[in-house]
């Protein structure tokens, strides 16, 4: 009873801050937009009852979405650059994640440090400071001139590539830690059983230590892909113009066009597209322990 | 049947499966192995024995290939293997942890060193099949390895080391995580399986009764150096020094110096004003030597009044009885303070014993019961 207890209040809390704001959120996007303040109607007032609100409600903002092509060109791009970037994010945060945990055990606390490190300082420096580095009079195209590497400046800033960079370089810590969590669980012995058996080191690692380490794959790809799926601060600084991102949209809807209903339609079906993919990850593995058993 | 006993270490003409050849393996400024020299013989029942740290598990894990010798070589079947990785050699091991991969089912687990073969879909499936026989694991073969008992995943662990049929099967403490029971059952099923494989098994464990009970030959190892090597009952009746006969078994330890007295047969003063106690033995010792006497505490009659033939008697006091039911341990405090243990099994009720506690009783044995030992 004590333990439900201790674990009902995080969670009520928790629910409590996720579900009433995207009740109120679902509210907006099923409303019209009106000069008024708040820009939406209808407001709830007891004197006209419950029905007569209900009744105002539509689907109209929804409906609108699919007319524009920039809303689901906008989806499809956020989903693109969400997918690339969890993948090299994978790619790189995988070996240094492997790495950490071979390393000897006094260094493990200190490498552990260097990946959080970034975090004590405002993330939004540490955008502007990509900048900095990446425009064409930056310190990457000086460096790269200097060495007499290209000849002319790169373009990398406001492009897709300084996106990717700024991405990866941000969300790399949340890929590193739970694969570093599992891959330091794991029983080094059964690396030297696989290649007692026959392995060779390559193998080894594919058949025993991937295998092993997936759900720290699996929760360092979700902690990436979630917030880069919405992300706004790196795409409108690093990406310019040309880098269409659903966050984005979703900003100009909102403080540009003051049209608070569609940008909550834009909200509401950008949690969609989250929660489908987290629900059919959790049926599986439900279905995956329900085969085992 | 001394013609067809398992010895082939008695027998110059042998070809040994396994040598050493004054092999040293150092960690940093660690000794772990120094200087040894050993062979291993084909079918046998090795075991290495030794507290922790000794060397032994290092001797097992540079046979698996998992660490190399910093000087010197090792031989599998004629071939150096120094330079061979672990996954090219005909060895397999068994893990203390066993190491069994989680994520695959019993099955997949036993078919693992298999597939890295190539073996055919048919022959793959036979060879598991006998091999879950074997260990009689065919109801749990398609359990995880979290769902079956720690017994159960011992056998599994077996089945998969067993599967390639390895030249050499080596066993890194394998009842360490079992308790007593399983662990004696476990023993004789793993003579037998070994009896039925004739594959050499080598044995690494800290419990001298398991090594006696398993091994054809015993090693026994301290600070990276073999002490004795040798079949269990020459390990517990002619131990070649003090550290052997105190490490196997209960043994009673008598300092003192020897004289001649007769051929084979020396004389040995142990206390001032004492009657000397005498003993075989087929080393030489001289006049006055500083020498040790062990005897083990079965070897030792305990009676109430002096026996009449007895070429060694000893007057004591029971200072205490440790009854273990089927046999009693009785410490006997003898001239000059020391205290000998002496065994008796207890064949008759404990009511009709003619000692007890501080009753004053004998101590006797043969000149043939202890072992001369140098200091």
């Amino acid at each position: 009873m004590r333990r439900f207890f201790f674990i009902a209040i995080p969670y009520l809390w928790l629910l409590a801050l996720f579900l009433i704001p995207f009740a109120i959120v679902l509210k907006i996007s099923l409303s019209d937009m009106a000069m008024a303040r708040p820009p939406y109607l209808p407001q709830f007032s007891w004197e006209d009852g419950v029905w007569s609100f209900l009744s105002q409600l539509d689907f109209e903002n929804f409906v609108f979405l699919t007319t524009d092509n920039l809303y689901w060109k906008a989806y499809a791009s956020s989903l693109q650059i969400a997918v690339v970037s969890t993948l090299l994010a994978l790619l790189i945060g995988y070996p240094i994640a492997y790495a950490m945990a071979r390393a000897p055990e006094e260094w493990r606390a200190t490498l552990m440090l260097l990946v959080i490190l970034p975090f004590w300082t405002s993330f939004l420096i540490r955008v502007y400071s990509w900048m900095g580095i990446l425009s064409q009079e930056g310190y990457l195209n000086q460096l790269l001139l200097a060495l007499g590497m290209i000849s002319e400046p790169l373009i990398i800033l406001n492009t897709k590539v300084a996106v990717y960079i700024g991405i990866v370089y941000t969300y790399i810590p949340f890929m590193v830690l739970p694969i570093y969590a599992a891959l330091d669980r794991l029983d080094r012995s059964l690396i030297e059983a696989a290649e007692d058996l026959g392995c060779s080191r390559t193998q080894a690692f594919w058949l025993v230590t991937v295998p092993l380490s997936r759900n720290g794959i699996m929760a360092g790809c979700f902690l990436v892909f979630i917030p880069t799926l919405g992300e706004f601060v790196i795409p409108s600084l690093l990406g310019g113009s040309g880098t269409l991102m659903i966050g984005k949209v979703l900003w100009e809807e909102f403080f540009n066009n003051r049209d608070w209903p569609v940008a909550a339609a834009v909200a509401v079906v950008l949690t969609l597209i989250l929660i489908i993919p987290i629900v059919l990850f959790q049926r599986n593995q439900q279905k995956q322990i329900e085969a085992e058993s | 049947m001394p013609e067809t006993a398992f010895a082939p270490w008695a027998n110059p003409a042998a070809k040994p499966l396994i040598r050493f050849r004054n092999v040293t393996k150092r960690f940093g400024d660690f000794t772990a192995v120094s200087n040894l020299t050993l062979d291993i013989y084909e079918h046998e029942f090795f075991a290495l024995l030794g507290p922790s740290g000794c060397g032994k598990t290092t001797m097992m894990r540079m046979l698996a290939g998992f660490e190399n010798p910093s000087e010197g070589e090792i031989e599998l079947a004629g071939q150096n293997i120094v330079p061979v990785p672990p996954n090219k050699r005909a060895v397999n091991m068994m893990f203390q942890s066993y190491a069994l991969f989680p994520h695959l089912s019993v099955w997949d687990n036993i078919a693992f060193g298999l597939r890295r073969d190539n073996l055919p879909k048919d022959a793959l499936k036979s060879r598991v099949e006998e091999m879950l026989k074997l260990t009689h694991l065919e109801r749990f073969a398609r359990r995880k390895p979290d769902q079956i008992s720690g017994g159960q995943r011992q056998r599994v662990a077996l089945a998969r080391s067993l599967a390639k049929a390895p030249k050499l099967l080596l066993l890194d403490e394998p009842m360490g995580a079992l308790d007593k029971k399983l662990r004696q059952k476990t023993q004789f099923e793993l003579m037998d399986i070994q009896e039925k494989t004739g594959t050499t098994f080598v044995i690494v464990t800290h419990d001298q009764e398991e090594a006696m009970t398993v091994a054809s030959r015993v090693a026994v190892m301290d600070e990276g150096e073999l002490i004795q090597v040798a079949t269990p009952t020459a390990i517990y009746e002619a131990p070649n020094c003090v550290y052997v006969a105190d490490f196997i078994g209960d043994v009673n330890i008598v300092k003192g110096t020897t004289y001649s007295a007769g051929p084979e047969r020396y004389g040995f003063r142990w206390a001032e004003g004492c009657e000397p106690m005498f003993n075989t033995s087929q080393n030489t010792f001289k006049e006055g030597q500083q020498a040790f006497l062990a005897i083990r505490p079965e070897k030792i009659c305990i009676t109430a009044d002096r026996p009449e033939i007895a070429e060694n008697a000893v007057r004591g006091k029971v200072v205490d009885i440790a009854y273990l039911g089927n046999i009693s341990t009785y410490h006997v405090k003898i001239p000059g303070g020391q205290i000998l243990k002496a065994q008796a099994a207890n064949t008759h009720r404990i009511s009709k014993r003619s000692f007890t506690w501080e009753n004053e009783v004998w101590l006797s044995w043969e000149a043939t019961a202890g072992v001369l030992l140098e200091s």
